[in-house]
């Protein structure tokens, strides 16, 4: 205990009380593994709240029922209210119709909160690179886990689950960033919008796909 | 309190000079004389089959008015298409009805052929309409198993999506992707069906029925059921007719009206299957014809696996069938033939062509133009659930709100069709 | 080639134009002004009997001096035959086409579908708004080939018109104006809506 108390004292320092005392905690919380029960718990009792939209959907659907089940990885109960939801697994395309309606869907979930981007559609766009279609619901939320596949298969988003839940076992109370809600600036924009342009510009250096004839 | 009588004229935005809202005059004048309700029902709502959106105005319980929302899930597939050659277009045409997705691949096949004039092998042909039945029992049983769900049986739908996860075994073999089977291609199919593959459908075929039987046995005769689905959401024959509906809503208002008996394609005359039409066209006669329906196409598919004739998938054509890996690699012709159908597309003669479908959900019609180039002027997708679904506000007013539930479900729609 | 064509010129002379027969297809082109006419006409006879619409879509063709059409496939369930009835308009000028509600329910959606994809009016329609796209959509007319695939503003400028739109931009003016929504709207909603600025973003140059 002495040995972590000397590393970081700066005598004279307006902070060094509040640095030991946090330093202090930190001890304690390791000790007592509150982290680790805490992750334990959020992680194997996931509520994914579906917001399926389309083929991607129907896979979740067969991961729910009695082939794949999800239900043995702790998401008994998909949650279709946010307001009682841990996790909102984005299945399927999202259109620009929709976005405010995952934004708003997103908003209204109370922390501690995970978005699941299941499919291509999903994480960026697919095939779909055209007037209708966002090009990938991270322009809009937060994405923890990106599943592939056109439809990802039941075990690739089972596997998306587990690597959610590595994810969640590997958080920690005392980050404040993790658990703090990232509202929509005062633009509409989730980043900024040079950053969306990036991530939503065509890759592959086929032009054919742009031209009509 | 005094009834509210209104006028609306179009083209104004529903505001007048004095800050007021102009309304549109009721269908159904309001009995008590309180006020209505504007309820949003989705677009994110577990009972409303995918991003659907009604906004409902509700007499207490009695739904007065519902307006349906569309286009949430717009994808821009018919721009899309003008962009892709015709065998790119056939994964596009996987994503619109993704729960029967060999039915869609198959309609778009035959509209290209007819465009293009391309006869196919009597082993394609018969394999074509195996896909098209196995697409029919899939839908068929997504439907079953989410109306049940949304009447409050859940059951049913864990038996039903057990039997998809066979039927998509089967896709799986023979395609490579449970869901997403771009099946066919220009002139035949993307690959044979596999050793195994007969005899997994035929053993399918042989014990669906009695899935169906238990399914039969828990919901055709239990009081909760009958009590939700009949007389619920009537449509006569004339009524279902003048509004363009399709499939088994069109049949279960009495109307023999079936693409493959009437206009028949992929030699669908020479099975012997029924047509299942119905009387009342309440949910209850939809639900009836789509179980009648189920069974009607495993019998079509027994037949189909025993006449299943031997010979080549794909037609001898080598402007519009890619050559084998092996001769492309050898063959300086194959290699060219090759060379030109990927990066220019095969070519489609000026002019345009119409096919309709027997899809699960109605007639699926794909309505393609040409210019005389590689990629379709126009790809027009008929689909049979977005026309279905326009009857939905005649069908609901009237009843109460879980009706308006039970009338959404027996729809049948699916939005990446609704959509596109 | 269908019957019902060389019928049609015994009745309507010079309102029908070409008739073409496309893979098995009939098409017959009619004149603008007499399409309800026609088409009623087309329903009701005894021997035409055409009493269900296919489907109402609309075609523009990469050429440029080519006419964009309005097609309807009809088809008589009695008889077991397909009609293709097209209507030609000038794809630079006015698109304005008379609507078939009236002959056929099922054409109110088909109809509102091509006024979203292709803005072309039909006049008569009980209920014109876009379906598929957003009512105040800005962009345009998607299906129309001088609309780029991609859209016409940048990705960026497409997820902040998508979000930032006003609540009343999801309900049209009729749906906000029953059951005695309008009264109970907050203020500022109503005072849009009285400067008639509902599509209107903020933060918009």
């Amino acid at each position: 205990m002495k040995r972590v108390l000397e590393t970081k004292e700066v005598s004279g320092s307006p902070n060094w009380l509040t640095t030991r005392f946090e330093e202090l905690i930190k001890w304690v919380l390791q000790v007592t593994r509150v982290d680790k029960a805490v992750n334990w718990s959020r992680a194997n009792s996931l509520w994914p709240m579906p917001f399926g939209t389309a083929c991607c959907a129907i896979e979740f659907m067969a991961t729910a029922a009695s082939r794949f089940d999800f239900a043995r990885f702790g998401m008994e109960r998909q949650a279709f209210s946010p307001r009682q939801a841990d996790v909102l697994i984005c299945a399927g395309r999202l259109p620009f119709k929709l976005a405010p309606v995952i934004r708003r869907i997103y908003d209204q979930m109370p922390q501690p909160k995970w978005v699941i981007s299941m499919g291509a559609c999903a994480s960026t766009g697919g095939i779909f690179d055209n007037y209708a279609m966002v090009q990938g619901i991270d322009t809009i939320v937060p994405v923890d886990v990106y599943v592939p596949g056109c439809p990802p298969r039941p075990e690739g988003l089972l596997y998306g689950v587990l690597l959610l839940h590595k994810k969640i076992k590997g958080e920690s109370l005392l980050d404040p960033a993790l658990r703090q809600e990232q509202p929509l600036d005062e633009r509409g924009l989730r980043l900024p919008p040079e950053t969306i342009d990036e991530i939503s510009e065509p890759f592959g250096n086929s032009v054919h796909q742009f031209r009509s004839a | 309190m005094s009834n509210r009588t209104v006028e609306l004229e179009l083209a104004t935005p529903g505001v007048d000079a004095a800050g007021n809202a102009v309304r549109v005059p009721l269908g159904v004048e309001p009995e008590l004389a309180g006020e209505h309700m504007l309820v949003n029902l989705g677009p994110q709502h577990p009972a409303t089959h995918g991003v659907l959106r009604l906004v409902v105005e509700l007499d207490g319980e009695t739904v007065v008015r519902v307006i349906p929302h569309l286009g949430y899930l717009h994808s821009g597939f018919e721009k899309l298409g003008e962009y892709r050659h015709y065998n790119q277009i056939i994964p596009l045409t996987d994503r619109t009805d993704y729960l029967s997705p060999m039915a869609n691949n198959v309609g778009f096949a035959l509209a290209a052929e007819k465009l293009m004039g391309i006869a196919i092998t009597p082993r394609c042909t018969v394999l074509r309409l195996i896909a098209c039945e196995m697409s029919r029992i899939i839908s068929h049983m997504v439907w079953l198993g989410t109306t049940s769900i949304d009447l409050g049986a859940f059951t049913p739908f864990l038996w039903a999506f057990q039997e998809r996860e066979r039927i998509y075994n089967l896709q799986e073999m023979w395609t490579g992707a449970r869901l997403t089977t771009s099946v066919t291609r220009l002139g035949g199919m993307m690959a044979d069906v596999p050793d195994g593959f007969v005899e997994g459908l035929r053993h399918f075929t042989r014990t669906f029925p009695r899935t169906l039987s238990e399914i039969d046995r828990v919901l055709t005769r239990n009081a909760v059921w009958v009590g939700r689905t009949q007389g619920v959401g009537a449509l006569t024959a004339a009524e279902a007719i003048n509004y363009s509906l399709s499939g088994p809503m069109l049949r279960a208002s009495g109307v023999s009206y079936d693409v493959r008996k009437d206009k028949p394609y992929l030699d669908y005359e020479t099975y012997e299957f029924d047509v299942v039409v119905g009387e009342h066209g309440d949910v209850y006669d939809r639900y009836l014809v789509r179980l009648e329906e189920c069974h009607q196409a495993n019998r079509i598919l027994a037949q189909a696996l025993e006449r299943l004739p031997a010979g080549p998938v794909n037609v001898a054509d080598p402007r519009v069938i890619l050559p084998p890996k092996s001769r492309a690699m050898n063959d300086m012709e194959a290699m060219i033939y090759h060379f030109k159908q990927v990066m220019e597309g095969v070519k489609a003669p000026v002019g345009e062509a119409y096919v309709g479908i027997e899809n699960p959900k109605g007639e699926l019609g794909n309505y393609l133009v040409s210019d005389g180039t590689a990629k379709p002027v126009r790809w027009r997708i008929r689909p049979p659930s977005f026309i279905n679904l326009s009857a939905l506000p005649k069908m609901a007013e009237g009843h109460l709100l879980s009706d308006l539930i039970a009338i959404n479900a027996s729809v049948d729609i699916v939005m990446g069709e609704v959509d596109r | 080639m269908n019957a019902s064509v060389d019928a049609l010129r015994a009745t309507f002379s010079t309102a029908i134009g070409r008739a073409v027969e496309s893979c098995g297809d009939t098409i017959v082109y009619v004149a603008v002004d007499r399409l309800r006419d026609v088409l009623s006409w087309l329903r009701d006879t005894p021997g035409q009997q055409y009493d269900y619409l296919v489907d109402v879509t609309a075609v523009e063709y990469r050429d440029r001096e080519r006419p964009l059409e309005v097609v309807y496939q009809l088809r008589s369930l009695e008889r077991r035959v397909d009609l293709r009835v097209k209507v030609e308009l000038d794809p630079r000028g006015d698109l304005t086409v008379d609507s078939v509600v009236p002959l056929w329910r099922g054409a109110n959606w088909l109809e509102r579908e091509v006024y979203d994809m292709f803005g072309v009016t039909f006049r008569g329609h009980p209920d014109l708004r876009r379906i598929l796209m957003w009512e105040t959509y800005a962009e345009g007319y998607p299906l129309r080939k001088d609309f780029p695939l991609r859209g016409r503003f940048s990705r960026a400028e497409q997820v902040r018109q998508a979000l930032t739109a006003n609540p009343e931009a999801h309900y049209s003016m009729e749906e906000l104006s029953i059951a005695d929504g309008f009264a109970e709207l907050p203020e500022d909603m109503k005072e849009r809506l009285r400067r008639g600025e509902r599509g209107k973003l903020p933060h918009s140059e």
